[in-house]
């Protein structure tokens, strides 16, 4: 598209090579252009500014405020949109990059649109009050998500959602987990991606005007509308954004106010910003060539943008906060990984970013996640190893196996789902309960907590002994029903967003036609796998209650446990997860997307622990399950790498969404120096990759300073650990929470 | 629990063990599938049970006792390794621990054997020495390293930590650098038992006498298996010792160092 845009930014896109991505939006075009890769150490990297230092002290004040209160205050007469607040600053003449997302930093915006009950449900916990023009416009005038959804609800989805069979569904609130194309503002301004939309939406003129057609058209002019309104924001601050950026301080300003318009106007479950890295280092190092940069000051930016990534906020309910663990937002950075013609997409940046965790410290966010192959050089390798070590701060990602499925321009949406940048977006549909299916199968339907029959039409087993061929034939079709009964919840959720709360910026930076995935999730997965274990090679007798219901269950005899490489029990854990994917293929769904699951909890383990009975592997009622595709806790005794061969087993095919595991060790058990440390773990991570293991969350903490830190909290701010997909502020996380984290097995050897 | 305080050799390797279909086989405690200190890189630890020495520390109390093992043939153990042999061969290797290795030799040189032949490991011996003297030089023929407990340097006090005497620890130590071995020597740091200068001096002097010696491991004492003993029903004695401080940790390590041995 060569347009009248295109010579103001032949000026900025001087010394780029290449010329399809000049011609049609590609930003993955431009990256293999023009990128460099970079196979050496960290040895390049530069310290702290004092400016970045006094910035991050004055923050760091303002974030001990929020712990002590909750929330630091809350925008509550503004139902938020991308223009919706004045400029705001954390201390204007320190920021290099700016924006924030209401007028304040860590003040919170209500996003109404998402529902109007989980705004009003959050004020209320932190005692606030929705403001009244805001209440009557919905009350009166303006339907939200959440009223749509619960307007076609069947009866039998509520009794799943009270019975916490499925749990955490994006009913109330952002769906999230729609990474926008956040460069393309950097690469080719806004005017030029108004103008390919225009185009877009012009090349349907002459279309048939179905639904279909007629619904892509007015998405178009939302995006439309969001662009116009991101140029707007932008000049509100000052900065005109309507060109492409000039250099690498405008290339990191551009990207973040898209990424910025996006949280504005979307409270989203997982936020991610996507790939944007090595994106940035081709603008970093064209400056530092021209002599118009130096180390110290690409590094300083690149600080000031973690800065304000490190402060997106939303505002949550305490029970919101309760399943994901404090706070989270998922501000996913993916850095790293191959080109699929073999070179490396490591460039100094990806240092830079991972370097902001010695610079600022620790924290959970941006959710920093290493795109891991076994071909990058080892330089980088090492350092992620140390960074690892010393912060317990990123996760892993086999960009081996993604690669394969989506190119070598992917970003993670939250914690472990891939998607092809603008390319590809997903309807998150959080999980069900396989461990409670299972003891529904046992039962009949009627669930063990409450005693209520949950699902009709289904026998309870009646024999004293649980016989294992019986157990998998009910279990069978009950997760038969189990699916049909989830895929139609996430059909109306997914309906209902797209039509009331719409994400106009973050399409706006897609193309208009685009792969969908329909996000399914699983959890309990080794409790359920144990249990079948148990049931196949030990003998467990059944114990009912006065009305019969199955509560407990007495085991006689050894059961192999998932988590020790062992085929007996490892084959059943791989049949459940290929069973519950083709039992979710079989279904029709919304806008035709793709299904996919995910094994991955985040910190919802622990509530889906507590929603579920005794369980035949000997797990007592209320006990949490382990967090993703982990191991049950205390059950993987042959260590580290036996217990990622059985994770590295189950089947990415089966669950493209991505599976999870959290290991956790101490420091000195791997290695009596921290050379030995960082070339162990290193290749512990090569091995596990090289196994096709999908994800790994690698801590390295001890025992003794998270009690330390349970009892001290004031003391350990910035003490971050991950869980499934991402990572939290220990102190943030709940008591429960917490010792659930110290329980987990710590694999250590002495 | 015998006490020897004759200073005499009263220990002896176990007789050949077979399984009832007459397969070598011998007392495994416990499997790790990676350690990553027990040698060089990830191990595979075979943690065997039985040992002579009643060490006032030991924190695994639970393999002290060879019949606390289960019994497991040497091609059942090479076919647990051979799951894990292609990531061992570029991150660290086989080490065989115990208790005693020593105690079965017959058992672990087969399985050193296997290792190192139909899989090509680096493989390493975690052993305090007692018995080695009753082995052929060639028993080492499959052994890359040897991983040398030496519990103490003073005679009296080694008696009194391990219940055993110290002379074929020496002598095995001696007889490693004369055959050219490579050595990591082990020295768990016990306040008030094995934290004296003078003593660590002449630890010290000893092992930079030896060749071969690549490393020293100061392994700081810990507490982690203070609840074994309670649960085996022993007496534990060290109840009321702590851990030593990074200060102290740090002044032996420099002992060790100031003679030019790599020490950490």
């Amino acid at each position: 598209m060569t347009t009248s845009d295109n010579t103001s930014n032949l000026q900025a896109w001087a010394g780029f090579k290449g010329h399809q991505w000049q011609q049609n939006i590609d930003v993955r075009d431009f990256i293999q252009q023009n990128y460099t890769p970079y196979s050496g150490d960290d040895c390049f990297l530069a310290a702290a500014t004092d400016r970045t230092k006094q910035l991050w002290v004055e923050v760091s004040a303002l974030i001990e405020q929020e712990r002590l209160k909750g929330v630091l205050d809350v925008s509550s007469n503004i139902g938020s949109s991308i223009t919706a607040h004045k400029p705001g600053f954390i201390n204007k003449q320190l920021e290099l990059i700016v924006g924030l997302q209401t007028d304040a930093p860590l003040k919170r915006a209500i996003v109404p649109n998402g529902g109007l009950r989980m705004v009003e449900a959050g004020l209320q916990a932190y005692g606030y009050e929705l403001d009244e023009s805001v209440k009557e416009a919905f009350r009166r005038y303006r339907k939200d998500h959440n009223q749509g959804v619960f307007d076609v609800y069947s009866p039998d989805i509520l009794a799943c959602r009270r019975s916490g069979i499925i749990t955490g569904l994006p009913d109330a609130y952002g769906r999230g987990r729609i990474v926008g194309d956040y460069r393309r503002a950097a690469l080719y301004g806004v005017d030029f991606l108004i103008a390919d939309k225009k185009r877009e939406k012009s090349e349907l003129d002459n279309e048939v005007f179905s639904e279909e057609v007629l619904r892509s058209r007015e998405e178009l002019s939302e995006q439309i509308r969001a662009l116009q309104e991101l140029k707007q924001m932008a000049a509100s601050y000052g900065v005109d954004i309507s060109s492409a950026a000039t250099t690498a301080y405008e290339a990191v300003q551009w990207t973040y106010f898209a990424y910025l318009a996006a949280i504005k106007e979307q409270n989203g479950a997982a936020m991610s910003i996507g790939r944007i890295s090595s994106f940035l280092d081709i603008y970093i190092e064209r400056d530092i060539q021209a002599g118009r940069l130096n180390e110290t000051e690409a590094q300083e930016l690149v600080d000031d943008l973690i800065i304000k990534l490190r402060i997106v906020r939303f505002l949550r309910t305490p029970e919101y906060d309760m399943l994901f663990s404090g706070d989270p937002v998922w501000v996913t950075e993916a850095i790293g990984g191959m080109s699929e013609d073999g070179r490396t997409l490591v460039t100094r940046n990806s240092f830079r970013f991972l370097h902001s965790l010695y610079n600022l410290g620790p924290a959970p966010e941006p959710n920093l996640t290493v795109l891991w192959s076994n071909n990058m050089p080892k330089g980088f390798k090492d350092f992620c190893s140390r960074v690892s070590i010393e912060t317990s701060a990123i996760q892993y990602e086999s960009d081996d196996l993604m690669r394969e499925h989506w190119g070598d321009d992917y970003a993670i949406a939250c914690c472990v789902s891939a998607m092809r940048i603008g390319k590809q977006m997903q309807f998150f549909g959080a999980r069900c309960n396989l461990a409670k299916t299972m003891l529904y199968a046992i039962n009949g339907g009627i669930d063990e907590k409450s005693g209520v029959k949950v699902v009709d039409g289904f026998d309870p087993i009646e024999s004293e002994y649980l016989d294992y061929d019986e157990v998998v034939e009910k279990f069978d079709t009950m997760m038969d029903w189990l699916a049909t009964t989830y895929i139609k919840a996430l059909n109306a959720i997914h309906f209902m967003h797209d039509k009331y709360h719409y994400e106009r910026i973050e399409m706006a930076l897609h193309d208009r036609d685009i792969l969908r995935t329909m996000a399914c999730g699983i959890a309990g997965l080794s409790v359920a796998a144990d249990s079948l274990s148990a049931i196949k090679h030990a003998t467990v007798r059944v114990i009912r209650n006065d009305e019969g219901i199955a509560t407990d269950f007495e085991i006689n005899g050894e059961f192999p446990a998932y988590g020790n490489n062992d085929d007996r029990v490892d084959d059943i854990a791989i049949w459940l997860v290929e069973t519950f994917m083709q039992k979710i293929r079989k279904h029709k769904t919304y806008r035709n997307s793709v299904p996919t699951q995910s094994v991955l909890t985040i910190t919802s383990n622990v509530v889906y622990g507590n929603k579920t009975g005794n369980t035949p592997d000997g797990r007592r009622a209320g006990e949490p399950f382990a967090p993703g595709a982990n191991p049950m806790n205390g059950r993987d005794k042959k260590g580290f790498i036996a217990s990622g061969a059985s994770v590295a087993k189950l089947p990415y095919e089966s669950a493209l969404d991505g599976i999870s595991w959290t290991a956790t060790s101490s420091p000195t058990a791997f290695g009596h120096t921290l050379t030995d440390q960082v070339n162990n773990l290193s290749n512990c991570v090569d091995m596990f990759c090289h196994s096709k293991g999908f994800h790994i969350n690698v801590n390295m903490l001890d025992r003794d300073t998270l009690l330390d830190a349970m009892e001290h909290p004031e003391n350990y701010p910035q003490l971050t650990l991950r869980v499934s997909g991402y990572a939290v502020n220990f102190i943030k996380l709940t008591r429960e929470q917490q010792l659930d984290v110290i329980n987990r097995t710590f694999h250590l050897s002495f | 629990m015998s006490q020897d305080n004759t200073g005499k050799n009263s220990g002896r390797i176990e007789p050949v063990c077979v399984d009832e279909q007459g397969r070598l086989a011998g007392f495994v405690h416990s499997i790790e599938s990676s350690s990553a200190v027990d040698g060089p890189g990830m191990r595979f630890v075979l943690f065997v049970s039985g040992c002579q020495f009643r060490c006032l520390y030991c924190h695994n109390p639970d393999t002290i006792k060879k019949r606390n093992g289960k019994i497991m043939t040497a091609d059942q153990v090479i076919e647990e390794i051979a799951e894990y042999a292609s990531f061992l061969r570029f991150a660290g290797g086989l080490t065989i621990s115990g208790g005693e290795p020593l105690l079965q030799a017959d058992f672990v040189k087969e399985i050193f054997y296997l290792a190192k032949h139909d899989y090509n490991l680096h493989t390493a011996l975690d052993t305090q020495g007692f018995l080695a003297g009753q082995l052929e030089d060639e028993w080492f023929d499959d052994v890359d390293l040897v991983l040398l407990d030496i519990k103490h340097i003073d005679p009296d006090k080694h008696l009194a930590l391990t219940m055993k005497p110290l002379q074929p620890t020496l002598d095995f130590a001696r007889r490693l650098s004369d055959m050219g071995k490579k050595v990591w020597v082990r020295y768990v740091l016990l306040p008030g038992y094995s934290d004296d200068f003078d003593d660590v001096e002449k630890l010290a002097d000893f092992v930079s006498t030896l060749d071969g010696v690549e490393r020293v491991e100061v392994l700081p004492f810990h507490k982690m298996g203070e609840n074994k003993w309670d649960e085996l029903g022993y007496k534990y004695h060290l109840k009321d010792v702590q851990p030593p401080s990074p200060e102290l940790v740090k002044r032996v390590i420099g002992q060790f160092q100031a003679r030019s041995l790599t020490a950490c």
